[in-house]
């Protein structure tokens, strides 16, 4: 697999690591290993592999973490800017972009 | 035709599935129908028939089970599918490539076999079903308005309350015996597990990201490896998205090609046919140039073009193909026209390449963003000024 990689300093992920209970969960569903259980808390190992998907997010049952979660999407965000909706995968009427 | 295809050759296939119920007694309710059914699937198939209704290519048999009747799917895709997944790849038919949603059967389940959740999106679906054949499972499918599992997610109606819903409207709890789902990882953005737990009393069990994992996962007593649970983006998998990014732009294509051919026309004698004929097509094929650059060239070269940005990565590839036209073919057209020509391709390509972070795998809004509010004005100007040299060539 090759290693692409995005823009470094940008992603919005946070971690509280006083909340943290170790599940794990959030190391589990974040599809760029953005995140690791070690000691049994969860730490971000690295930030700039994270999309904002939101995944880790919204299965923290002790709300964690936080990010401004969205789709990376230029024509999504495009439309959002014309518009004023929050930008979302509906470009050309409905259909999927991503 | 389909039905045909699907439904008749499969009864020795049938025959074999059916007889192990002699093993299991509990099992037997569940699956026994289909013993009926084994002389031959074709009847069966018929009674389901229901004005108004078409039953789906891919539903072989039906199952009669403790909360009704439920559809037997073919693990094997047919050709009705293969020639579906073409069109879809270039955007053909895409906003209806969806199925019903609710309660699905491959091979024999029973009351402990596994529950996989699906997005009613017919490639999500078919990618499940033909990466397990050979397991027993049942498949919900939740409604995600015909949207893959990972957009819908993002989107949330791949999410927590369409799960419990779903989970409730076909009374899951009295079909099987345990209380687990198999919801795939990528649905996770819009899954909340613990409040699928608190809704409808289930535990959610994140599968790998590739159905195509499902089996090793399964043979792994359900435990996904490190490789499993990262998302990739292959050269194989940029390749074919590249073809909905041109259809996506057909609008635009053709308005900004006719004006093009208009503005062509456009020199000393105001307006000339023969000059919007040659400057114009011109211009109209370097605008191709540069889409195929950001939109297809840019993608499958990507891991490989230098710079972060995607609007970046698709300048060296348009900067290079307009080099290359203005030093052969245009060679000849003058300093004015050449200089035209390598911002037009520049900066198409830079636009084309930096809406190709829509379909990527890994692009943040944040970083979207940031490098659209750089990337936006250049491609702007540079645009502009390829116009205005453009004209100011014809006087």
């Amino acid at each position: 697999m090759q290693n692409h990689e995005y823009l470094k300093g940008v992603a919005t992920l946070k971690l509280d690591q006083n909340r943290c209970i170790g599940c794990g969960l959030c190391a589990t569903v974040c599809p760029h290993a953005v995140l690791a259980v070690e000691e049994r808390l969860a730490r971000i190992i690295e930030l700039d592999r994270c999309m904002e998907c939101g995944a880790c997010v919204g299965n923290c049952p002790v709300a964690a973490l936080s990010v401004n979660a969205g789709v990376g999407c230029a024509s999504a965000i495009i439309h959002s800017w014309i518009t004023g909706e929050e930008p979302n995968c509906d470009c050309s009427g409905g259909s999927s972009c991503c | 035709m389909n039905q045909n295809d699907s439904c008749c050759p499969p009864p020795p296939a049938e025959a074999a599935q059916c007889s192990p119920p002699v093993k299991k007694a509990q099992s037997v309710q569940v699956c026994c129908p289909p013993k009926i059914e084994t002389k031959s699937c074709c009847p069966p198939l018929k009674n389901h028939l229901r004005a108004g209704y078409r039953i789906e290519s891919f539903v072989k048999a039906w199952t009669d089970t403790a909360v009704g009747e439920i559809p037997i799917i073919a693990p094997k895709l047919n050709l009705a599918d293969y020639r579906g997944r073409i069109a879809m790849r270039w955007g053909i038919g895409r906003d209806r490539y969806s199925i019903t949603p609710g309660l699905y059967a491959i091979g024999t389940p029973d009351e402990h076999s596994e529950v996989l959740i699906s997005a009613n999106y017919k490639l999500s679906f078919d990618a499940l079903r033909s990466s397990i054949e050979g397991i027993n499972a049942w498949i919900l499918v939740i409604d995600t308005k015909g949207v893959n599992v990972w957009c819908a997610a993002g989107k949330g109606t791949f999410g927590t309350d369409e799960i419990i819903r779903c989970v409730q409207m076909v009374d899951l709890k009295n079909l099987i015996e345990h209380k687990r789902l198999i919801v795939p990882q990528l649905g996770a953005p819009g899954v909340a597990a613990h409040l699928v737990k608190q809704g409808c009393g289930f535990t959610v069990i994140y599968g790998p990201v590739k159905a195509s994992d499902l089996p090793d996962f399964f043979g792994a007593d359900m435990q996904a490896t490190v490789a499993m649970r990262r998302v990739g983006f292959s050269l194989r998998e940029r390749t074919i998205l590249t073809p909905v990014e041109i259809t996506m732009l057909r609008w635009q294509i053709l308005y900004a090609a006719l004006a093009l051919l208009l503005l062509g026309g456009i020199g000393r004698h105001i307006f000339d046919f023969a000059a919007a004929w040659t400057r114009g097509s011109s211009a109209v094929f370097t605008g191709f140039v540069g889409l195929l650059a950001g939109s297809v060239l840019t993608p499958m070269l990507l891991p490989w073009l230098p710079g972060r940005a995607f609007s970046l990565k698709g300048v060296w590839i348009g900067l290079g193909l307009a080099l290359l036209l203005s030093f052969s073919l245009f060679s000849g057209s003058g300093l004015l026209n050449q200089i035209a020509l390598l911002l037009q391709v520049t900066a198409i390509s830079s636009y084309t390449a930096m809406n190709f972070t829509g379909s990527s795998t890994y692009t943040s809004p944040s970083g979207v963003e940031k490098e659209m509010r750089l990337a936006i004005p250049c491609q702007l100007g540079a645009a502009v000024l390829a116009l205005t040299l453009w004209l100011w060539a014809a006087f």
